[in-house]
């Protein structure tokens, strides 16, 4: 029989692809932990991973990762730490590889366990499963996925914790997975080392919710709190959250010592809150969560205690996100000063809009907000001072149209000679035409993605 | 005596999107405030707060946070990547919530300005 730990410390290194490069190292070495989590994908990185395979077959997958791993891999070889993540995107194996050739390169090659989670993507698979009956009935719209089809640049199914599981278990100290959840990240190690039944609902509602406050990074340890928010210390040297989690589901949130930024009841409930739907039935492919049975208390400076979670049982479905070519936008920009920066802002819109009407441009959408007036709160924020030093005038417009959306970038530099006066911040220049990949959830029987999820070690 | 206080003396917020849909997290900043909010940020007074600006609201309540999350439907703009708006995340969506104006008892109301301005 393996001995179990009495308490794993699991700490969060990224909070999303693009967040604070010194922090997985700050992770390793700040103090003692056993696992760091980094979570790379939000919902419309894949299609941008997508894009980035598709011009280069060696892509595909969040290239920071590799870049953080060469920082970390001597301490995952000396220290023993474990690193979790869903950076390999679109193409998990390309990622690996990367990964496995930095661990040559630093001599540690040998020390390093690396398994691959493959078997979420499902964009080869799109068209047989649509033949077989499979709607992927878009779950905002109820339309079927067959309206887009065509237009289809990525599909990948939300696993849980289970793939991560087999690899820890397997002895990899390096998991790379493709769209793993975010909680399944922090779920899966917790699993791995209290030996947790999988439908132990309660523990693996708590392991989720370890997850879910981990997932945002630094946003659970004084990032981004509003509460007493000129109180929050240090925040350039914030230090990440790390649970410390026991056999019986109960954790401590805490940071490392010396750390800037805060972790207490405040900071740990505003994580909660964050993109939450229905409390008592936060659905993930591991089991359903009941945020209402959560209890928080204090346990010391920047040491949060969390527990009494209960859950229920996983749904017979798995999540799909699906993400397609929509069409095309671009927004403008310009900034109007003082005296009657508003009028003259809100001026240049009516003679922007007019010429676009002249020209015969068609948009879905045009929109406009005056930034400093309304762009955030919109009527809430009420009438401007009339004596406001300055307004920028944002416009964006939204098509099918390219050469509709392209033209109006064009008409937003020669308001600066040809419209009201007061007029300058142009100096980025025209602004760019960018495609917009929309997102479609759709919802698929496990039984039908799960056969095919694969741990290898590489 | 009662008088009127905005929420941003009684609760602190954080928001996030779900497709076209923002969230707000309501947290009262004491329990003993957390009644109020129960009582007077109804699902019609935030409806109307936000009318025009989202097209549904669905409240939820989370006594052991202290809290009440609020699903405020259509707010987006479209969402995710199609929002064409500075706040297509509805990240600050939040802090538009405590511009809200509720009755509070002056006790209470000289307690949180004293504490919370």
């Amino acid at each position: 029989m393996t001995e179990r730990k009495r308490t794993v410390r699991i700490a969060a290194g990224q909070g999303f692809w693009g967040d604070w490069l010194e922090a997985p190292v700050r992770q390793v070495q700040g103090g003692p932990i056993d696992y760091l989590v980094l979570d790379y994908l939000a919902e419309v990185t894949m299609s941008i991973l997508q894009k980035q395979r598709s011009r280069d077959p060696s892509a595909g997958y969040a290239r920071d990762f590799v870049s953080q791993m060469e920082r970390i891999l001597p301490d995952v070889a000396d220290r023993g730490v474990r690193v979790i993540s869903n950076a390999g995107g679109v193409n998990p194996r390309g990622c690996a590889d990367a990964v496995r050739a930095a661990a040559n390169r630093l001599g540690v090659g040998e020390r390093i366990r690396i398994a691959l989670v493959t078997g979420d993507d499902l964009l080869e698979r799109l068209d047989p499963l649509m033949t077989e009956g499979e709607s992927f009935a878009n779950m905002d719209t109820g339309r079927p996925l067959s309206d887009v089809r065509d237009r289809v640049r990525s599909a990948n199914a939300y696993l849980g914790m289970m793939p991560v599981v087999e690899a820890l278990d397997r002895g990899a100290n390096v998991v790379i997975t493709g769209r793993v959840t975010d909680t399944g990240l922090t779920l899966g190690p917790l699993v791995h080392e209290f030996g947790w039944s999988a439908d132990d609902w309660d523990r693996i509602a708590a392991g989720t919710i370890a997850g879910h406050i981990l997932e945002c990074g630094a946003q659970s340890s004084g990032g981004n709190l509003l509460r007493d928010w000129r109180k929050v210390k240090r925040l350039e040297d914030v230090g990440f959250p790390i649970v410390e989690a026991e056999a019986d589901g109960s954790f401590i949130v805490t940071k490392h010592p010396g750390t800037g930024g805060v972790v207490n009841i405040a900071s740990v409930s505003e994580q909660l809150v964050y993109e939450m739907g229905d409390p008592a039935n936060y659905i993930t492919p591991d089991g359903i969560v009941d945020f209402t049975t959560i209890k928080l208390a204090r346990a010391g400076k920047n040491r949060v205690r969390v527990s009494g979670i209960r859950g229920r049982p996983r749904t017979a479905m798995l999540k799909v996100s699906v993400a397609y070519f929509y069409g095309y936008k671009a927004i403008g920009s310009l900034v109007y000063s003082w005296p009657e920066a508003f009028d003259k802002a809100q001026a240049a819109d009516r003679v922007l809009r007019k010429r676009l009407k002249a020209l015969g441009l068609e948009f879905e959408q045009i929109l406009t907000e005056y930034v400093g007036v309304d762009a955030t709160h919109g009527r809430l924020a009420g009438a401007p001072s009339p004596g406001i030093a300055e307004v920028m005038l944002r416009v964006g417009v939204r098509g099918p149209d390219r050469a509709a959306v392209e033209r109006f970038t064009r008409e937003i530099a020669p308001l600066v000679l040809t419209g009201p006066p007061s007029v300058t911040g142009f100096a980025g220049g025209r602004p760019a035409v960018e495609e917009i990949v929309a997102y479609w959830p759709a919802l698929m029987a496990r039984e039908k993605i799960e056969p095919f999820v694969r741990v290898e070690m590489v | 005596m009662a008088t009127m206080l905005q929420l941003r003396y009684l609760a602190h917020a954080r928001s996030g999107d779900k497709g076209d849909t923002a969230n707000v997290g309501l947290i009262a900043l004491e329990a003993e405030f957390y009644p109020l909010l129960v009582e007077q940020v109804t699902l019609k007074r935030v409806a109307r707060h936000f009318k025009g600006m989202v097209t549904g609201v669905e409240r939820f309540e989370l006594p052991n946070l202290s809290a009440l999350n609020f699903l405020l439907h259509g707010a987006l703009d479209g969402g995710g990547t199609l929002s064409l708006k500075t706040d297509a995340q509805g990240k600050v969506y939040s802090t538009a919530l405590l511009r809200m104006e509720i009755e509070v008892p002056n006790r209470i109301a000289k307690h949180a300005r004293k504490v919370y301005a």
